[in-house]
């Protein structure tokens, strides 16, 4: 039944095109932390340099953004977590009056424009008279993060059958028992997903925080300052070395789960990280 | 009965936090919002709450260019989008075979590089003096003093650019969960092939399509950043006006009156949008 393949070939090249274009900013993000600009703008190809790269803080001010950035993304991540973790085991697990409610008002926060979201809790943190920094930037993105987590849990936890908890607490197991030993490791990779979304949206997030940073700066609000004086390289560099620890992080996941699979019959069914990750953003 | 009890109350011990959290950081600042929006008064003198209907019109009179502005470049980046992510999704799912995963990957790649550098990657890429306005001017394309950078076009295509993973994953995982039987059965019950795509698998995956459709509209109608950083003032759109309005003229109410008719036109929008669609609920469609 393999006939013209011409139709496949279309689509491929279709594809192929799609994620090229997907790739050329990020290419040219990459090609230009190398580049030696001679004025302020880093625009035009003016000559390699690893300059950059080996003074990557050299730049007044970029090295606060980014620790800002990757410590709020580490804290939100974790308060998403282990929030989130609840309510989606709650959600799936339970059938409890107003559930469904439940489930559309934490949908909602996804289905607001960020400027809405970002408006809204400046109002309210004027109203209250709260101070805006580091603290209500972390509000802030555990506030959207958990959202994200909890969709993604829930899709993981949906498809997982309870029979093997039940049989842990037949043998005698507690249900804390049963919950730590049974049901963590399977909606592990579900977690690890989440965990993952969670840093990268916190990590980036440049419109919620730009109304609720005040004077913190974030990677991302360092970024729009310098975008109207020219974006240094540096910030390209910094760009470049937390996509490689993301693919680093992933590629170590992935490893520890096709070890985990091989050993553990139960794995095996485990969809691979990007997949989990696909039905995560798309619930 | 103790232990039933506790069973009973388990779910709402376990959401509670979360969704105190949620009430608290989402829910009241919203509420908050629309009273702030009824208020008059100004940042000097302060304000007071007086039933202030009238900002509202005044808003929504003041800015529709921008409005229908957000609403034209939200829609046409939705479309394009959907152009563009439907084949690629259509491939992943049927045939990368061993590239699935790996094709996936880079779909989600994007993600974890900054958003606000890839669009300033476009400058680069669109600049005046760049080689893609050079080539087109050379072949015809644009004009000898035509620009790409600070056009509509930039601004749409930065849309599409930075929305497009939002629409192609939904796609894929919709088209993915397809029951190829069907399609087969399709074809052996003499659809052409062009039947059985249009009659099986585009209404299978149409919970994808519209998932992928809102999640790529919604944000896109309330985004400032490809305006202010790929256009000029004249593409301006509606998120421009309130991020301004807060940030930089501190004209809350107005600000504020801006977020509620926003939510209220893509509330509208994704009703319509869905009723059309022919889903009977919106937390179906999407969640």
């Amino acid at each position: 039944m393999r006939r013209t393949p011409l139709r496949r070939w279309l689509l491929g090249i279709w594809a192929v095109g799609a994620l090229v274009y997907l790739f050329i900013p990020i290419g040219i993000v990459v090609l230009y932390s190398f580049n030696d600009p001679e004025g302020r703008f880093n625009i035009t190809w003016e000559g390699f340099t690893l300059d950059h790269w080996l003074h990557p803080f050299q730049v007044e001010g970029l090295q606060e953004a980014l620790v800002n950035s990757l410590l709020i993304g580490v804290l939100a991540t974790a308060a998403a977590i282990v929030l989130g973790t609840f309510m989606a085991l709650a959600l799936v697990r339970y059938k409890f009056a107003g559930r469904s409610q439940a489930n559309f008002f934490i949908f909602l926060p996804l289905a607001t424009p960020e400027v809405v979201l970002g408006a809204a809790l400046l109002g309210l943190f004027i109203t209250w008279g709260m101070n805006t920094g580091f603290l209500t930037i972390f509000i802030a993105h555990t506030m959207f993060c958990l959202s994200y987590v909890v969709v993604t849990i829930r899709a993981r936890l949906q498809g997982l059958d309870t029979h093997l908890e039940e049989a842990a607490m037949d043998l005698g197991a507690s249900e804390w028992t049963a919950f730590r030993k049974v049901t963590l490791p399977i909606i592990a990779p579900g977690i690890t997903a989440a965990a993952l979304l969670s840093f990268a949206l916190s990590v980036d997030d440049f419109v919620i925080t730009n109304f609720t940073a005040g004077q913190t700066s974030t990677f991302p609000l360092f970024i729009w300052g310098a975008a109207r004086q020219g974006v240094p390289a540096e910030v390209n560099v910094l760009a470049t070395m937390l996509l490689l620890g993301v693919l680093g992080l992933m590629g170590l996941n992935l490893l520890y789960q096709r070890r985990r699979a091989r050993r553990d019959a139960l794995a095996t069914s485990e969809p691979a990280q990007p997949a989990a990750l696909a039905s995560g953003l798309s619930r | 009965m103790g232990l039933r009890r506790r069973k009973a109350l388990l779910p709402f011990i376990l959401l509670g936090p979360g969704l105190a959290w949620l009430v608290l950081f989402f829910a009241i600042p919203a509420l908050t919002q629309l009273y702030v929006s009824l208020q008059t008064g100004n940042f000097e003198v302060g304000y007071t709450f007086d039933w202030a209907w009238s900002t509202y019109s005044e808003a929504l009179s003041e800015y529709d260019e921008q409005f229908l502005r957000s609403l034209g470049y939200a829609a046409t980046a939705t479309v394009l989008c959907f152009v563009i992510a439907f084949p690629l999704a259509y491939f992943i799912a049927f045939h990368a075979g061993r590239w699935r995963n790996f094709m996936l990957l880079l779909i989600i790649l994007p993600f974890f590089t900054s958003y606000l550098i890839r669009t300033v990657a476009w400058q680069t890429i669109l600049a005046d003096n760049g080689w893609v306005a050079d080539t087109m001017r050379s072949v015809g394309l644009l004009e000898e003093d035509g620009r790409l950078l600070a056009t509509r076009t930039a601004v749409i295509a930065g849309i599409t650019y930075n929305f497009l993973p939002f629409m192609a994953l939904p796609l894929y995982v919709s088209l993915e969960k397809i029951d190829r039987r069907l399609i087969e059965a399709a074809t052996d019950l003499y659809a052409s092939r062009r039947q059985a795509f249009m009659r099986v698998t585009l209404p299978l995956a149409m919970p994808g399509i519209i998932a992928g459709s809102l999640l790529t509209f919604i944000p896109a109608v309330g985004d400032f950043v490809n305006a202010q950083l790929l256009g000029t003032s004249r593409q301006y759109m509606i998120g421009n006006v309130i991020q301004s309005k807060f940030l930089v003229v501190t004209d809350y109410p107005e600000a504020a009156a801006l977020s509620f008719i926003l939510m209220a036109i893509l509330l509208a929008c994704v009703l319509l949008y869905t009723r059309v669609l022919g889903s009977r609920n919106l937390e179906e469609a999407v969640v």
